[in-house]
């Protein structure tokens, strides 16, 4: 045996004792089909391992650092005051589910405002009270074999939030749920496991937001989060994902969504936190006249890695996606976009719409961007393109030759070309918190450059667009 | 104390000398059109004025109200009431016209020590002045020149202008590629804000615009040098012989 094979059965070694012990405690650990869900997914994960660059999905996203940290679940559970959560809080939501190292915490949680037909709960109880409603939902979509992660996420899990809306319920205004990843000594990981099911003509939004609590030495900590998404026909669904951690944060967030006939998903990205960020998006259009936006923004600076891949299957005919990432890197920032499209042999008239932009705004800064398209239809269309440019320089002169000076004007621009993702977000309490997330974020890579670089001007550099 | 005082500029572009050795001399309330054949530096020396970074200044000096112009960043001429009104308006998708006046406008109120002015106060001040230029609100709730016709372009320059009020506005041939009707419009605006105060400088190629913005001075730039100044009949004049004669002038200055 090599000693890197060695290494790693070692470093899988820390999961099984792990597993092993969570198997005894775990939330609905009785459950006959919940423990053999579990133990199929941690036999998934031990034959595969952590993926690696020779692996396609994986190529420009190196996770050694994540797969050599000898991570351990949360025993304790952590204390924190209301007030500990203010900076965090949404005042637009119609209601509040917080998590603190995975686990939910009915005291920091509000629930009031909810209307009548749409439950929202810990999954954990729910498989505690009533594990039969999510029975059939629960694993029957996130795909275990194709992703590690999402192996490893259903071997290990125990909490999240279960929302369930009722037929032709329409939820007032967003829902929150907030993931708080609070500082220990030892490096922690968490896998917070959602399921949400809208029934037939439901509406709402929902938003997912990972955040860290400001601790100094703490050690790094993983998180791990995947949502099933279950869109009955004719429903419509804003899932927002928002990944603000701090910068030594890992986050691995997969949004599994399975669409019905005619139902209109919408889901938002937003990275602006984390080191090593990875951001899986796989809606399968499983119903005819199905419709998804899949919509996207990162910020990186520093030496963060944002990593957002799409893979977008069009299963039945008539159906629409349209992918919209933008992405602003700064530092020595690595951004990556895998845009992939897969349509089935019945899936007839799709149309399915692919744009990448990005503003490399240093030269250290860094995009991956690739789009795969998998067509195995006749009567389709889907077009891709991908753009990759700095700060128009004749843009920002204009603007501080009215007095506007150079941060502020840098800033507006990045506002600028953040505003077409925000503008796609069509619920309001959702885009004004979004977008004063963003606002915070800009004035970071808003600084004025190096008054010793050249000036560029607006055709040099690299700069191209591919339209295919 | 005149308020802008330009001293022997030199200036070039990627090591071409564009700009050699230019005088000029403007006071408050005057109205200076700069004429010349393409190529002869009448744009570089509007973006010198307005501080563009790519043009380099190798010799000379101006003063704007007796402060030094060129040590000057764009933001902080347009501050002391430099205004430049461009040949070539760019597009921002994604800015608000409105919101990117009010922004440009609160800076330069800011740096002068004034209160900043809120939506309510702006508003009004922001109708008349579009009522000036004829323009439909509408359009201001689109992106900054986003899908903006030529003339539309052209008219927000001005509207631009007339909200900023600067002491000194310079106008880089405005009048390329308008109609009467937009050109009628523009002079409108340009006129309603001379005054004692304010001045102007208006490049221009052509001699039409100056039949409604009529000068007091007229230069005639020729090769990086003003080969000529005259009063408003020198407009004339060159419409009527082309810039060829003074081409025999220009050889004639650089020969004494």
């Amino acid at each position: 045996m090599t000693p890197a094979a060695q290494a790693q059965i070692q470093r899988l070694d820390t999961y099984l004792d792990g597993f092993a012990e969570f198997q005894k405690l775990a939330p609905g650990h009785d459950l006959p089909w919940l423990r053999a869900l579990r133990e199929n997914a941690f036999a998934r994960f031990c034959q595969v391992g952590f993926p690696t660059t020779h692996d396609e999905d994986w190529r420009f996203t190196n996770i050694s650092s994540i797969a050599e940290t000898p991570f351990r679940l949360s025993r304790d559970v952590l204390r924190l005051s209301r007030g500990d959560l203010q900076p965090w809080r949404m005042e637009a939501a119609a209601c509040q589910l917080v998590f603190v190292n995975g686990r939910f915490s009915e005291e920091l949680s509000s629930l009031q405002n909810l209307p009548a037909g749409i439950r929202v709960r810990s999954l954990a109880r729910q498989l505690e009270e009533n594990p039969k409603e999510v029975q059939a939902h629960l694993g029957a979509y996130l795909d275990i074999q194709r992703d590690a992660f999402s192996a490893l996420n259903t071997a290990f899990a125990a909490d999240g939030a279960y929302i369930h809306i009722r037929r032709g319920t329409v939820a007032p205004a967003p829902i929150h749920l907030l993931f708080i990843s609070a500082g220990n000594d030892a490096p922690l990981m968490t896998h917070p496991r959602n399921l949400i099911v809208a029934e037939e003509e439901s509406q709402a939004a929902i938003i997912e937001d990972y955040v860290s609590l400001a601790g100094g030495e703490a050690a790094a900590a993983l998180c791990n989060t995947a949502t099933e998404l279950v869109v009955r026909d004719g429903a419509v669904l804003s899932h927002y994902l928002i990944e603000r951690e701090d910068t030594r944060a890992f986050n691995v967030s997969t949004l599994r969504i399975q669409q019905g006939r005619s139902t209109n998903v919408a889901s938002h990205s937003l990275l602006l936190g984390g080191a090593i960020v990875r951001n899986n998006v796989h809606p399968v259009l499983a119903g005819e006249g199905g419709e998804c936006l899949i919509n996207g923004l990162f910020i990186g600076s520093g030496r963060q890695h944002l990593d957002n891949y799409m893979y977008v299957e069009h299963a039945s005919p008539h159906c629409g996606s349209r992918q919209f990432y933008n992405g602003i890197l700064d530092g020595h920032a690595h951004g990556v976009f895998h845009g992939r499209i897969i349509v089935h042999k019945d899936a007839q008239k799709t149309d399915a719409k692919q744009t990448n932009r990005n503003l490399l705004l240093s030269d250290d800064a860094q995009i991956d961007t690739k789009p795969q398209l998998e067509i195995y239809a006749d009567d389709v269309k889907c077009t891709h393109g991908a753009t990759i440019g700095q700060i128009e320089e004749e843009a920002l002169f204009y603007l501080r030759s009215r007095g506007i000076d150079e941060v502020a004007a840098r800033k507006l621009l990045l506002l600028a070309f953040a505003s077409e993702c925000l503008e796609r977000m069509k619920e309001e309490p959702a885009r004004a918190f979004a977008e004063k997330l963003i606002n915070g974020c800009l004035l970071e890579v808003s600084k004025p450059r190096e008054a010793a670089a050249p000036p560029r001007r607006a055709d040099s550099g690299r700069r191209w667009e591919e339209v295919g | 104390m005149s308020l802008l005082e330009i001293k022997n500029l030199h200036a070039s572009v990627d090591g071409h000398e564009i700009l050699r050795g230019v005088n000029l001399r403007v006071n408050p309330g005057e109205v200076h059109s700069i004429m010349g054949p393409n190529g002869s530096g009448k744009s570089t020396l509007a973006q010198v004025l307005s501080r563009h970074e790519t043009y380099n200044v190798t010799a000379g000096e101006i003063l704007f109200n007796g402060k030094d112009l060129l040590a000057m960043k764009p933001e902080e001429a347009a501050c002391e009431g430099v205004f430049m009104a461009f040949q070539y308006p760019v597009e921002i998708p994604g800015i608000g016209n409105t919101y990117f006046l009010r922004s440009a406008l609160n800076a330069i109120r800011k740096y002068r020590g004034q209160d900043e002015m809120d939506a309510m106060d702006f508003l009004p001040m922001f109708r008349e002045k579009l009522k000036l230029l004829e323009m439909d609100e509408k359009l201001m709730n689109r992106s900054l020149n986003e899908g903006f016709s030529g003339g539309e372009k052209k008219r927000n320059e001005i509207l631009q202008m007339a909200v900023l009020e600067p002491n000194l506005a310079i106008l880089d041939e405005t009048d390329s590629g308008l109609d009467i009707d937009a050109l009628r419009i523009v002079a409108n605006g340009v006129n309603a804000m001379r005054s004692p105060q304010r001045s102007f400088i208006v490049v221009t190629h052509y001699q039409r615009l100056l039949n409604y913005i009529v000068p007091d001075f007229v230069h005639v730039l020729v090769d990086g040098r003003i080969v000529r100044s005259g009063g408003p009949e020198l407009a004339l004049e060159l419409e009527e012989k082309g810039y060829g004669s003074m081409d025999l002038a220009a050889q004639g200055a650089a020969q004494a």
